[in-house]
């Protein structure tokens, strides 16, 4: 195991993260307040209640889950694309690290990045509501698996990705849509039942749902269902990586 | 002399059909400075990319002190330090961070007295915490060079160090060049450029259209395929060579003022006795004469024109 060029990966990656701290880490809270004025004020004293929880503390899970989702993607997705992009590849190519030593340091960093601004999330909205959390350790591990998957995810994205607009569609075009159509806002009982349906076929509901469940102890669908999925997703990632790294897809010719 | 990377039987065809590389053998000995002289795509960059990892090979087998590419890649990667041809356009980290960064990769414990020297032998100390982008090309090359050496390596790769590059980073570089060789670093450098070859290398290799046409000690490589020319300047121009001396394959200059007269240096008899004889026979009067060697641009233009 060469752990100091996979500690090496990690450090240079946080490093980018705290040189760019404006960006990775004061707009997402800031984000995250403005969804909580706009959507916790506005809409929460029209709707009081969703299931039993006061509506500013029933989005905090989903809120969570929509940055951790996007920040995953777009740190992970970003930081394997952008060696690619400025020719540094080489380097990573040409040094005695194993494919998992690379995954390990990229997505690691990724999830820490993700880990760390969702705890600052469920900080901020301490400030703002009150927000009960009736399994902290089930909490930390949904927190810890979907960093982790999606920063896999977002792994995959920077090496598919052949150009900076590539780099957003995914973050933009498939990872927002979903969060906000995956009960963020809402519980998706709210939904005609057609449309309940369409939501099952949504990874999302399933993490946002087994998240929500970790608070409030009320789900869209059960908490064993809300788990598997999101291992399956993450199976799934692994896979993908594995064949990119066998093959050399986008990296080797 | 014992050698430290082994090529053998070295295929590669990319995915579009385009054979880069056929059947290369190729030995190169510890410590010397190795030239690989091609024609743009002939396939140079194609060859160091597999030895480092970066491409796969189609078939064949490359070794580095004794550990095979693939199966020990990092025993092999480890040993091996490469300067690609391409700038590198990263721009925000600083050049102790980037440095630091490569001898961390390949899994060398920490030793900034060692990266302080490298930084020093390369001019680089002064700018150790500026950011890339605030570098000049040459010394971004030269950072390119150091975070090559920053894990110590055994062998390095120069692809095209010159390559863009203008005459005075091209003498700068070559004192580089002259430098890695004190620390007794195995360099195996490609180029386009001939003068860089006869300037800077033990040994040339020149490769064409995927094979390796020649594989010769430079001296060695001049002398034998060195041709000379001697001039002479003549008293009274001449309009055609005299037919008394047509044994000799005289040719004229353009303004017939000069006679050149082309031997083989390395021949047992170069004929210019006979010649200057000869001359005098036919009554041709000289002012002045001089002899000029055959560089190894003609030398490598015959070869690659030839193959």
């Amino acid at each position: 195991m060469n752990l100091r060029g996979m500690y090496a990966i990690y450090h240079f990656e946080l490093a980018r993260a705290l040189r760019t701290w404006l960006q990775s880490i004061i707009s997402p809270v800031v984000t995250t307040s403005l969804y909580f004025v706009v959507f916790g004020a506005a809409i929460g004293s029209r709707v009081e209640q969703v299931d039993g929880v006061p509506y500013g503390a029933f989005i905090v899970p989903g809120l969570i889950m929509l940055m951790l989702l996007t920040q995953s993607v777009t740190n992970a997705s970003f930081g394997i694309f952008f060696p690619r992009f400025t020719g540094t590849i080489y380097e990573l190519l040409s040094a005695p690290v194993s494919y998992l030593e690379v995954v390990v340091g990229y997505v690691g960093a990724a999830a820490t990045k993700s880990l760390v601004l969702g705890l600052i999330i469920l900080f901020t909205a301490q400030l703002f509501v009150d927000v009960p959390i009736a399994h902290p350790f089930l909490m930390a591990t949904f927190l810890v698996l979907t960093s982790f998957t999606f920063s896999l995810f977002g792994f995959i994205v920077g090496i598919w990705a052949e150009d900076f607009e590539q780099l957003q569609i995914v973050p933009l075009l498939l990872v927002i849509p979903l969060t906000f159509l995956g009960g963020t806002f809402y519980s998706i009982d709210v939904l005609p039942e057609f449309w309940q349906t369409v939501s099952l076929f949504n990874p999302v509901v399933y993490l946002v749902s087994g998240f929500r469940w970790s608070f409030y102890e009320v789900s869209d669908v059960p908490l064993l269902v809300s788990l598997g999925m999101t291992f399956f997703f993450m199976l799934l990632c692994l896979t993908l990586i594995w064949w990119i790294f066998r093959t050399g897809y986008r990296l080797k010719s | 002399m014992s050698s430290i990377l082994s090529i053998e039987n070295l295929d590669k065809t990319y995915r579009d059909g385009f054979q880069a590389l056929k059947d290369i053998n190729l030995d190169i000995h510890k410590g010397e400075i190795f030239a690989l002289l091609g024609p743009n795509g002939a396939g140079k960059t194609t060859l160091i990319s597999i030895i480092c990892g970066i491409v796969n090979a189609t078939g064949g087998r490359v070794t580095v002190d004794g550990y095979d590419i693939q199966r020990n890649y990092r025993q092999t990667r480890s040993r091996i330090g490469l300067v690609p041809q391409e700038l590198t356009r990263d721009a925000f980290e600083t050049v102790w961070a980037k440095v630091s960064f490569s001898r961390m990769l390949f899994g060398k414990p920490r030793d900034d007295a060692y990266l302080e020297r490298v930084l020093r032998d390369l001019s680089l100390w002064e700018k150790r915490n500026s950011q890339l982008r605030m570098l000049s090309g040459g010394m971004k090359r030269r950072l390119l060079i150091a975070k090559a050496l920053a894990h110590e390596p055994s062998v390095l790769f120069l692809d095209e160090p010159t390559a863009g590059v203008d005459v005075e980073l091209r003498q700068g570089m070559w004192e580089t060049v002259d430098y890695l060789r004190q620390t007794g670093v195995t360099v195996i450098l490609t180029t386009h450029y001939i003068e860089e070859a006869e300037e800077m290398a033990d040994r040339i290799g020149v490769i064409n259209q995927g094979e390796i046409v020649l594989v010769e000690n430079k001296q060695q490589l001049m002398r034998k395929l060195g041709t000379k020319q001697l001039v002479l300047q003549l008293r009274e121009p001449l309009e055609a060579v005299p037919a008394a001396l047509s044994d000799y394959g005289l040719r004229l200059t353009e303004d017939g003022s000069g006679l050149i007269y082309t031997y083989e240096t390395q021949s047992a008899h170069t004929g210019i006795d006979d010649l200057l004889q000869a001359l005098g026979e036919a009554g041709i009067r000289f002012t002045d004469l001089h002899t000029s060697q055959s560089s190894l641009e003609d030398i490598f233009l015959d070869l690659v024109n030839g193959s």
